[in-house]
């Protein structure tokens, strides 16, 4: 308005300071109700961050028990359980946002073990040596699960809960409709692809063969899906441990992917739409496999659980389902190969009563909670007394199995570096899948995404 | 929270230094009253876009080392961006989303409908008015599930097509980016409706007639005289309809996730996919940074071209 008169009135000079103050005292006022939150923490409350699906209600039982047992025993202190109700994949991000705030930091979470390293070096987590060495019940661990909570810095971060392996399961039914043996044992890939063949041929309206393919699938498309190829090729490793080099170039990687692409591009695996979709693990274990619609499942240990416990309870597993071994490529090296990882209890950094933390991890994990998560999650046991006991013994018929597994595990590179390695792993596999590269392709991406994550001097060419 | 009480004196600075350039206190009692407005949107829009720019110079991650420490890596992150393909792709899938559904699909039937509205039966228009007007009332997500569901493999599209003897392809597999500019041109075309019934509203009759008077057709008469009326509405419509499009996430997420592979990875779904799935916060805020200023460019293009402010 260039054209206005000029105001008649002079400026006022109450009004104007009336103005800048309310200005001044509204942008306080919001100023205030940002940081207001994160003034404090309190010690009587600790938050318990943990993961749920439908398919997974067994860790919030534990806790749900462990809370109550930790109130009678602490008057002044309170549980709160905070259920984060997400995938796998997104309840790491969910988990990362959380810590990232005061006043949102879990005290007590429910971690992977490839997690930890990373977390730890975010300072995420909290170091907990002096807590184990006062708690008798830590004699009871196995050293692999000592190893499975450290930090980089050699410091513990997290008690292991339990461990797992990965293998073959197979329906019975399926197979012998299709004329395939009962007591199946694949001694090379070429082996599990020839029955998944046999199968699209004779039992045409079943999926003959799921392997995790997916970005949406996260970790799980990176473990039990390429990492189980990977391990049984004689390129067998993402990183050198001995020289703390991740490997480029590697056939391996390349023969793994090229074991994806012809699942997918002979349609032995589920239809993209299924495998795509961040669901897909949980159909797997909720429908694919009970319905009768899926015929070969490389998956993890378990499993089981949640057909024995769980919310979609399955009680025919037993005689339907046949385990296998995964063969290693072409049956080289020890002939089968596993992969092993396992989730831990962790304590906050941001936590305001690390001793009560502690406390309640302790009663979480000891003998009788432990043996009740470790049968009813089908966790391979990492304590000792749990492991030897007849009840956990005689629970579930595939832990026999899955324990024979060991001998022939790998575990996954413990460097910081890995959880955002392993995305890179994913989007190959994924565009291998969806016909947008090549093995090749898809191999020469991920060394150029895995410079860019590690720099030049962070790898080495494979031999 | 440094930024927002700097952005808070800086305000109150500039303000009292011009108005000592000018006549002293006019100005200041003319812009006093904007004082609080603009600490307002220095607080919530301009310091998380500053936030934002600095968030793209260093190389935080969610977790590990860089979370706890991230390091300033000056245009590491930008330079990075130009030699990836997936991004430049990006680029291109969200011009073609842009550009089909808003500035085509949502403006054109937008404005057919809003013609055709006018000219039939009031029932009719009603009806039709508020059919559209549904979607536009849904919260994204529902519509999003809604999109979902009528694409799927199984879903709606297909059961129809069964119904008369045909196969439907996997319409989020094959053809992901048809399926998310449908769903986005049906969401929102509403939107664009009733802005051009407002504007259609507006145009004075007489003018019309004496065109028609004069022996214009009825197309001659839309586009010489119509369109050049409405050129403001037209103008502001498309630009909220282009912003609103180039920030599209939910719809996208909920229906393909970005996929299959990257085939409908829009820049707001790489965006999020780099920083909350693969780790690399500021790589991720390097892209949205590049989304806002791309909506910058666009905003200025349509401001030069269809002058609003001109009569």
């Amino acid at each position: 308005m260039p054209h206005s008169p000029a105001p008649l009135t002079r400026p006022v000079p109450s009004r104007r300071s009336f103005l800048i103050g309310a200005s001044l005292a509204s942008a306080a006022a919001a100023l205030a109700a940002c940081s207001g939150s994160s003034s404090e923490r309190s010690s009587n409350t600790l938050k318990v961050a943990y993961q749920k699906t439908s398919a997974f209600t067994q860790l919030e039982d534990l806790l749900t028990k462990a809370k109550g047992e930790f109130e009678a025993a602490n008057s002044e202190v309170t549980i709160e359980l905070v259920p984060i109700e997400a995938e796998q994949d997104q309840y790491f991000t969910k988990l990362a946002l959380m810590n990232g705030s005061d006043s949102t930091a879990p005290d007590v979470i429910y971690e992977d073990s490839f997690q930890v390293r990373s977390d730890a070096a975010a300072g995420y987590l909290m170091p907990i040596d002096e807590y184990v060495e006062a708690w008798e019940d830590w004699d009871q661990f196995v050293d692999s699960a000592k190893e499975a909570g450290l930090g980089d810095d050699g410091k513990l971060y997290g008690v292991s809960m339990g461990t797992d392996t990965r293998g073959i399961y197979f329906n019975k039914q399926i197979f012998a409709q299709a004329g395939l043996p009962e007591d199946w044992q694949p001694t090379t890939w070429d082996e599990i692809l020839d029955a998944a063949r046999t199968i699209k041929n004779k039992v045409p309206d079943v999926i003959p063969l799921n392997i995790f393919v997916a970005k949406a699938g996260g970790e799980m498309t990176s473990m039990q899906g390429f990492e189980m190829l990977l391990s049984g090729t004689d390129s067998e490793l993402l990183y050198n441990a001995d020289t703390q080099k991740w490997v480029t170039g590697s056939q391996g990687f390349v023969d793994s992917l090229a074991f994806m692409d012809t699942v997918y591009a002979e349609e032995l695996g589920p239809g993209l739409d299924v495998a795509l979709d961040a669901t897909i693990g949980n159909r797997v274990s909720t429908e694919l496999l009970p319905e009768g619609k899926l015929a070969i499942a490389i998956d993890g240990s378990w499993m089981p659980g949640g057909w024995i416990s769980g919310d979609n309870p399955w009680p025919e597993w037993e005689e339907t389902m046949g385990l296998a071994m995964m063969p290693t490529q072409n049956g080289q090296g020890e002939g089968f190969t596993s992969m092993s990882g396992g989730w831990t209890l962790a304590v906050g950094s941001k936590c305001a009563n690390p001793d009560a933390a502690f406390q309640f991890i302790s009663i979480a994990l000891n003998y009788e909670n432990t043996l009740k998560y470790d049968t009813e999650n089908a966790q391979v046991a990492v304590r000792t007394d749990v492991a030897e006991s007849e009840e956990y013994l005689s629970y579930n018929p595939s832990f026999e199995f899955f324990s024979g597994l060991v001998q022939y595990t790998h575990f996954r590179p413990t460097t910081p570096d890995y959880s955002q390695i392993s995305g890179n792993i994913q989007i190959a596999c994924e565009s291998v899948v969806t016909g947008d590269a090549t093995p090749e392709q898809a191999a020469a991406t991920y060394d150029s995404g895995l410079i860019a994550i590690v720099g030049e001097d962070g790898t080495e060419a494979a031999s | 929270m440094s930024v927002p009480t700097a952005t808070v004196t800086t305000a109150v600075r500039t303000s009292a230094s011009s108005s000592r350039r000018h006549s002293p206190g006019r100005v200041l009692q003319r812009t006093a009253p904007l004082i609080p407005a603009v600490v307002l949107l220095g607080m919530f829009l301009l310091g998380p876009i500053l936030y934002s720019l600095y968030g793209s110079l260093t190389d935080r991650a969610m977790s590990g080392y860089k979370a706890a420490a991230p390091q300033f890596v000056g245009l590491d992150n930008y330079v990075a961006l130009l030699s990836d393909p997936a991004f430049l792709k990006s680029i291109l899938l969200t011009a073609v989303f842009v550009f089909a559904s808003a500035i085509v699909g949502q403006n054109v039937l937008g404005m057919a409908l809003a013609v055709l509205m006018r000219h039939c039966a009031r029932p009719l228009a009603s009806l039709v008015g508020g059919i559209v007007v549904v979607a536009w009332a849904l919260p994204e997500i529902v519509a999003a599930f809604a999109c979902y569901a009528f694409f799927a493999s199984e879903g709606t599209l297909n059961s129809m097509l069964a119904f008369i003897g045909l196969t439907g392809p996997k319409w989020l597999l094959t053809f992901p980016m048809l399926s998310v500019i449908l769903a986005n041109v049906w969401r929102g075309t509403a939107f664009s409706m009733m802005q051009y019934n407002a504007a259609l509203a507006q145009v004075p009759p007489e003018v019309k007639e004496s065109a028609a008077i004069d022996g214009a057709s009825a197309a001659q008469s839309f586009f010489r005289i119509t369109l050049p009326i409405i050129r403001r509405s037209i103008a502001t419509n498309l630009m909220l309809t282009t912003l609103q499009t180039l920030g599209v996430f939910t719809l996208i997420w909920v229906m393909t996730g970005g996929g299959p592979g990257t085939s409908s990875s829009t820049l707001p779904v790489l965006a999020y996919q780099e920083a909350f799935k693969f780790s690399q916060v500021g790589y991720g805020t390097a892209i949205a940074t590049v989304t806002l200023l791309v909506g910058a460019v666009f905003s200025v293009v349509y401001m030069k071209l269809l002058k609003p402010e001109v009569d």
